[in-house]
């Protein structure tokens, strides 16, 4: 069963301190780094576009094509942005990779770069984890110590700065252009577009910004070979990637696996559910993507498949929710989260978030109305593709979601009077619960 | 001067047609769609949307449904108006035709109000409050939030961000207007929005509150009552007021305001939109300083002095014992402020030529001399061409004693804008680099104050950009220095460059115009040309005009204090103002007769013989012309049967003295029939004369080694007695502070720096006086000092020394 599992980005992560330099160079570390300096930085470019590589943040945008949308007569310098601010409720994947081989994502970066042509890199990291930030700062250090980073790398020619950035602790800063702001020094808002950050991104310069997983994988492509890479995942979905299981599973952590895999297959790989109990509902891609049911657990998890289910594959975060946990209740905890991380540039997402958290603390309570149901859809709708980033459109999703499927569960909180549920027996360190 | 041939103005070649709401429509490539929505006529709702900033899409009030986006593709959607351009075969369903544009709206406009306190019974907006008024057209009537048991987000009430404004955080929709205002238009980023979310806030760094000259700009454009003035709040509701049109009289940039009143009282002034002078901006000033007309110490009856005192009298009693003691006077003589309309200003110039027969008539009440005298003659009198759009298509503007930020906050603004735009490079001959002129993106050539001549010859150079496409703005302080003048003058005909004069006070322009020179008529007609004489004295009926050049200010004083010159017809100036105010207390001692037009108590009607109240600019029609040359007549606010202008007092005295057979009378009592015989007069179109810079003056004794050379300017924000009566305005000047450069400053203090909030204090000394101030450190050249010229006291002049002389500067205690 475990054949169904493509250690790539997480192979070498049980090594002996696979974090540091000497490990990540026993196993084969930044060769990928010479055959990409013998090849012309447009086939570079080339051969991510012919791998099938998509954007690993959740968008799924190709990275190669992103990549060569940069304007290479533009005379401002180049830069590589690594978005590594990862904060979407249940996604937990690039954290992982850095804390345990920062010198994938480091190596990523310079071939990423050298196929870009910017001479300066930043990796954007979230500002709250802090040790994966220390092993970050660490790991640039030893490349540059190695002469992996800094002037005529490997005798090339080509240079390369790595600046590591930690950002001030806000989820909006995930979204690519509040990210730049932060990097800027400004307070961390959505900037409109056009301009793309392809054009005038940093510093009003041409800019790529990738996820941490997407230029984790591009070593592995150059060493591979495109075709490797594009012969592993489905049609329009190429390639591996990590599944971040959490929740109500028996064994939660970081699978990796081709993309099309199954709920069921992993969560199989995973040991099952908990003792005892079945799935109620899940995500497949992080908080902003809508809730699947058990319906959907031999949905193959790619982005076509995702979608045409109702939801997207997002940041591949599947939270697992057994038939303890209560779904308004969830849905209330993510709410309040998107209320406290909405960064107040837009209406829909700033005020709407203000309402939606009141309204559905009241359901919750058991108060109000069958109404108030149609009233939360009603506000989700006014939100929805209202609002000046994703953010707003995240934030409709578990509710509008939810409602669609447990509606039932909602009418009960009102004929209970309040939350029908155990709430301690939903908790994963109390088996039995509250009544034990 | 004529219009040089300038670039055509955008030609609509560029046209894009788009269908909005099923009527097609071509608009100029690049325009939002917000806009393009508003030339079919519909109104789209909208609060961060503003022309004139960049837009943001914040509010997404805007939003519209686009099924096409010209490329056969729709946007899933809805979009944003005021961020979009629109694009050929673009179509466009506002809330008019598209039920998702108008559900979206109102989605949007529900969600704003859900935490807004709704307490427009008691706001300052209330009334013309676009979210009010747009809740009304595009919200629905009933809330579902209240329904449904909703908890509003609410702030204590409101917080001072500035000493003039505050700022209601519950009425914000965060719209941002006020903070891009303050950043893109004024340059002064000192509020930002703070927080995250619904608590998301304006804010100001703890040191540093919102004192901007510009921020009522901030608080006219806000689209709630968010923000509100010290000066206004709770004084009046806007379907009480009555606006009237007017032009800001404190500066001679002739921005467009809005006064509004209630019962004969003047409640607030507001930008008005004038695209081709202020756009919709002004400066606090212009914006806040109009109660001087109201303070205590107004003049509103004549008086005659008696027994040494002052006691109440009649209109003709006034004019008869104002006519007696001139004419017994001897050889008199007339000195007006710069604050005259043009029309007032040929009143004071006829006044002297007919009634008292004399050229001696000098409006500069302020350091001039005899080279700008006829600088303005040659140069300024009936000159044109540049406009304030010329200043954004410049490739150069130089800068020639003049501080726009300070002296004409207007002329700032354009420059700001066009340095941005990044089109323009501001060059500015100065002895430092001033926050304004940072703002400006702009190149300083320094200058020690006296060598501004040498200095401005050199800008010829290459390196300097001034081709003949340039402009030249030269300010009233270049006056000061000896050849200044005469060396812009030369530099623009050297590079072809324009030139322009800008002074510092409203009414200087129109008295050039007007004649209130010694060496000029009405029209700009020299007084040397004896056709010009002819051509006046037929056009006013009278055999002839005294022939000899009159004296100037300086001159005039000097003449009274020996005895030269025995009456005195003054008329706003305040003697603070003048090159040597002791000098001129002086001379209105020993004058034999002075007659005071005046609107309150100065040091003037303290020692005149007859004082005679003149209307306010409230109270009487007029006319400005702009350091560009352009006339921005207004008219009086108030109809106001007792407030006379100047002009009909003068024709009241005139009647008088020539009824004691002096003179003619004036010919004129009303502002109406001056502007007919000022347009009847014409301008003169004989050839314009040469430009003369004289002699040099006596160089004074060398300055002792460690003195310091004086360099000052008066900033916007003073003591000028147009602020009086405003506490919230003048507590948002800046803090006067004393400039030396680094060295100066180590040598006086060493290497001890201040701590923030008990800078380091100096004495200036000066032949005059001297003042302890904060210092600051500036990029002044070695051995000079600057200090704001009327921030302390009575000011430099009267009370440290003249600008350019030397002066000490010394360490002081805490």
């Amino acid at each position: 069963m475990t054949d169904m599992l493509t250690p790539v980005l997480t192979d070498n992560w049980d090594a002996e301190r696979a974090w540091t330099l000497a490990s990540y160079e026993e196993h084969g570390g930044y060769a990928a780094l010479d055959k990409a300096f013998a090849m012309a930085p447009d086939d570079v470019i080339n051969a991510v576009k012919e791998s099938g590589l998509r954007g690993r943040g959740g968008a799924g945008f190709p990275t190669g094509m992103k990549w060569g949308f940069i304007p290479q007569d533009n005379p401002k310098p180049k830069y590589l942005v690594v978005n590594a601010d990862e904060s979407e409720p249940g996604t937990c994947k690039d954290t992982p990779l850095m804390l345990a081989s920062p010198h994938t994502l480091v190596e990523g970066v310079i071939i990423s770069s050298y196929a870009i042509r910017a001479n300066t890199a930043f990796i954007y990291v979230r500002g709250e984890i802090i040790h994966v930030i220390r092993r970050l700062q660490r790991a640039v250090q030893e490349a540059y110590l190695a002469g992996h980073l800094g002037k005529n790398i490997h005798g090339s020619g080509y240079d390369l700065d790595l600046i590591v950035h930690a950002g001030a602790g806000a989820y909006i800063c995930g979204e690519e252009t509040a990210l730049l702001e932060g990097l800027e020094g400004r307070r961390g808002q959505p900037r409109l577009r056009p301009p793309f950050p392809a054009v005038a991104g940093l510093y009003a310069s041409p800019t790529v910004i990738n996820n941490v997983e997407s230029i984790a994988s591009v070593p592995s492509i150059i060493n591979h070979g495109a075709a490797w890479f594009a012969g592993m995942g489905t049609e329009k979905s190429n390639g591996y990637g990590i599944f971040s299981l959490s929740g109500h599973v028996t064994k939660p952590g970081q699978y990796e696996a081709p993309l099309g895999i199954t709920l069921r297959e992993l969560i199989d790989l995973a040991g099952g559910m908990r003792e005892g109990h079945e799935l109620k509902f899940w995500t497949p891609g992080g908080s902003s993507t809508p809730l699947l049911t058990p319906e959907h657990l031999d949905v193959p998890l790619d982005f076509e498949s995702v979608g045409a289910a109702g939801s997207m594959l997002g940041t591949r975060a599947l939270q697992l929710f057994d038939e303890t946990t209560c779904v308004v209740r969830a849905v209330l905890r993510w709410t309040e989260f998107y209320k406290h991380e909405s960064c107040g540039k837009c209406t829909p997402c700033r005020e709407g978030t203000w309402w939606l958290t009141q309204t559905l603390a009241r359901l919750e309570k058991g108060q109000g109305s069958e109404a108030d149901l149609d009233l939360l859809l009603d506000q989700c709708d006014n939100i929805l593709g209202r609002s000046f980033c994703a953010l707003g459109d995240g934030a409709t999703s578990p509710i509008s979601s939810s409602i669609q499927h447990f509606r039932d569960e909602y009418l009960a909180h009102l004929s209970h009077g309040g939350c029908p549920f155990d709430h301690a027996a939903s908790t994963v360190f109390s088996p039995v619960g509250a009544d034990a | 001067m004529t219009t040089t041939d300038k670039a055509p103005d955008t030609v609509d070649t560029d046209l894009v047609t788009l269908t909005i709401d099923g009527v097609q429509v071509s608009v100029p490539k690049d325009t939002l769609v917000i806009r393009a929505a508003e030339q079919v006529g519909v109104q789209i709702p909208r609060f961060c949307d503003h022309p004139l900033l960049d837009p943001v899409g914040a509010c997404r009030q805007c939003l519209v449904d686009i099924p096409d986006a010209g490329n056969g593709r729709g946007f899933p959607k809805p979009q944003a108006s005021c961020t979009l351009p629109v694009a050929e075969g673009m179509v466009v369903n506002t809330q008019a035709t598209s039920e998702v544009a108008d559900k979206a709206q109102q989605g949007v406009m529900e969600f704003l109000l859900i935490n807004h306190p709704l307490d427009c019974p008691v706001c300052d907006k209330g009334g013309e409050c676009p979210l009010q008024n747009q809740a009304m057209s595009n919200g629905r009537g009933e809330s579902r939030f209240a329904e449904s048991g909703g908890v509003k987000r609410t702030f204590p009430k409101p917080i001072n961000i500035s000493a003039q404004v505050l700022l209601d955080r519950e009425r914000c929709v965060l719209c941002a207007r006020c903070t891009r205002f303050s950043e893109q238009v004024a340059g002064d980023p000192f509020i930002a929005l703070a927080e995250r979310g619904a608590l998301q806030q304006v804010a100001i760094y703890e040191r540093e509150p919102f004192e901007s000259y510009f921020s009522g700009n901030a608080i006219q454009i806000c689209p709630v009552g968010a923000l509100t003035s010290a000066d206004y709040r709770f004084r009046s509701r806007p379907f009480d007021l009555v606006s009237t049109p007017g032009v800001a009289e404190h500066d001679a940039c002739g921005a467009a305001i809005r006064i509004d009143h209630r019962r004969g009282k003047v409640m607030r002034r507001l930008a008005g939109n004038e695209p081709e002078i202020n756009e919709e901006w002004i400066s606090d000033k212009d914006r806040f300083a109009f109660r001087y007309s109201q303070v205590d110490d107004r003049i509103t009856y004549p008086q005659v002095r008696e027994d040494g005192e002052l006691r109440p009298a009649s209109w003709t009693e006034a004019f008869a014992v104002a006519a007696r003691g001139l004419r017994d006077a001897g050889a008199g003589a007339v000195l007006t402020g710069g604050r005259l309309t043009a029309e007032d200003a040929y009143a004071y110039a006829k006044f002297a030529r007919v009634a008292l027969q004399t050229n001696d008539v000098d409006f500069r009440a302020r350091p001039h001399s005899a080279e700008e005298a006829s600088f303005l003659a040659s140069h300024v009198a009936l000159s044109g061409g540049v406009t304030y759009a010329d200043l954004e298509a410049a490739p150069v503007v130089v800068l020639l004693g003049l501080e726009p930020e300070d002296e004409a906050a207007t002329i700032f603004l354009r420059l700001r804008k066009a340095a941005r735009q990044g089109r323009t490079q501001v060059v500015s001959v100065a002895p430092w680099t001033s926050r304004g002129l940072q703002k400006m993106k702009g190149r300083l050539v320094p200058a020690v104050p006296g060598t501004e001549a040498e200095v401005i010859a050199s800008l010829a150079d290459a390196e300097h950009g001034v081709s003949k496409d340039a402009v030249i703005l030269v300010g009233e302080r270049l006056a000061g220095t000896h050849g200044a003048l005469s060396a812009a003058a030369d530099l623009a005909a050297r590079t072809g460059a324009r030139l322009a004069w800008v002074p510092r006070r409203a009414g200087d322009r129109g008295a050039v115009e007007a004649g209130a020179l010694p060496n000029l008529l009405p029209g700009g007609r020299p007084l040397a040309e004896a056709s010009a004489r002819v051509d006046v004295a037929a056009a006013w009926g009278v055999e002839s005009l005294p022939a000899k050049v009159g004296r100037d200010g300086n001159a005039i004083v000097a003449a009274l204090a020996k005895g030269d010159l025995g009456g005195l017809v003054v008329a706003g100036v305040d003697p603070d103002d003048t090159a040597d105010p002791a000098a001129f207390r002086a001379a209105l001692d020993a004058a034999g007769f002075v007659v005071s037009l005046e609107l309150r108590a100065t040091g003037v009607t303290r020692v005149a013989d007859v004082v005679l109240p003149v209307a306010p600019m409230t109270d009487k029609a007029g006319t400005f012309v702009t350091w560009d040359g352009r006339a921005r007549d207004f008219d009086a606010v108030f109809t106001n049967p007792a407030s006379l202008p100047d002009l009909r007092i003068l024709s009241g005295i005139a009647d008088e003295l020539a009824a004691l057979g002096q003179g003619a009378p004036l010919g004129f009592r009303t502002v109406g029939e001056v502007r007919a015989e000022m347009q009847a007069l014409g301008p003169w179109d004989g050839a314009r004369p040469a430009h003369d810079a004289g002699k040099a003056p006596r160089v004074g004794k060398a300055p002792k080694a460690d003195s310091f050379t004086l360099a000052t300017w008066k900033q916007l924000i003073d003591l000028g007695s147009m602020q009086d009566g405003e506490v919230h305005l003048r507590a948002t000047a800046r803090t006067p502070v004393v400039r030396l450069n680094r060295a100066a400053y180590e040598s006086v203090f060493g290497m001890l720096e201040g701590e923030p909030g008990r800078d380091q204090l100096a004495t200036v000394t000066g032949d005059r006086g001297s003042v302890t101030l904060p210092v600051a450190v500036a990029d002044l050249p070695d051995g000079v000092v600057w200090v704001p010229a009327r921030s302390f006291g009575r000011g430099v002049l009267a009370e440290l020394a003249s600008p350019g002389s030397s002066v000490t500067v010394k360490g002081a205690q805490q």
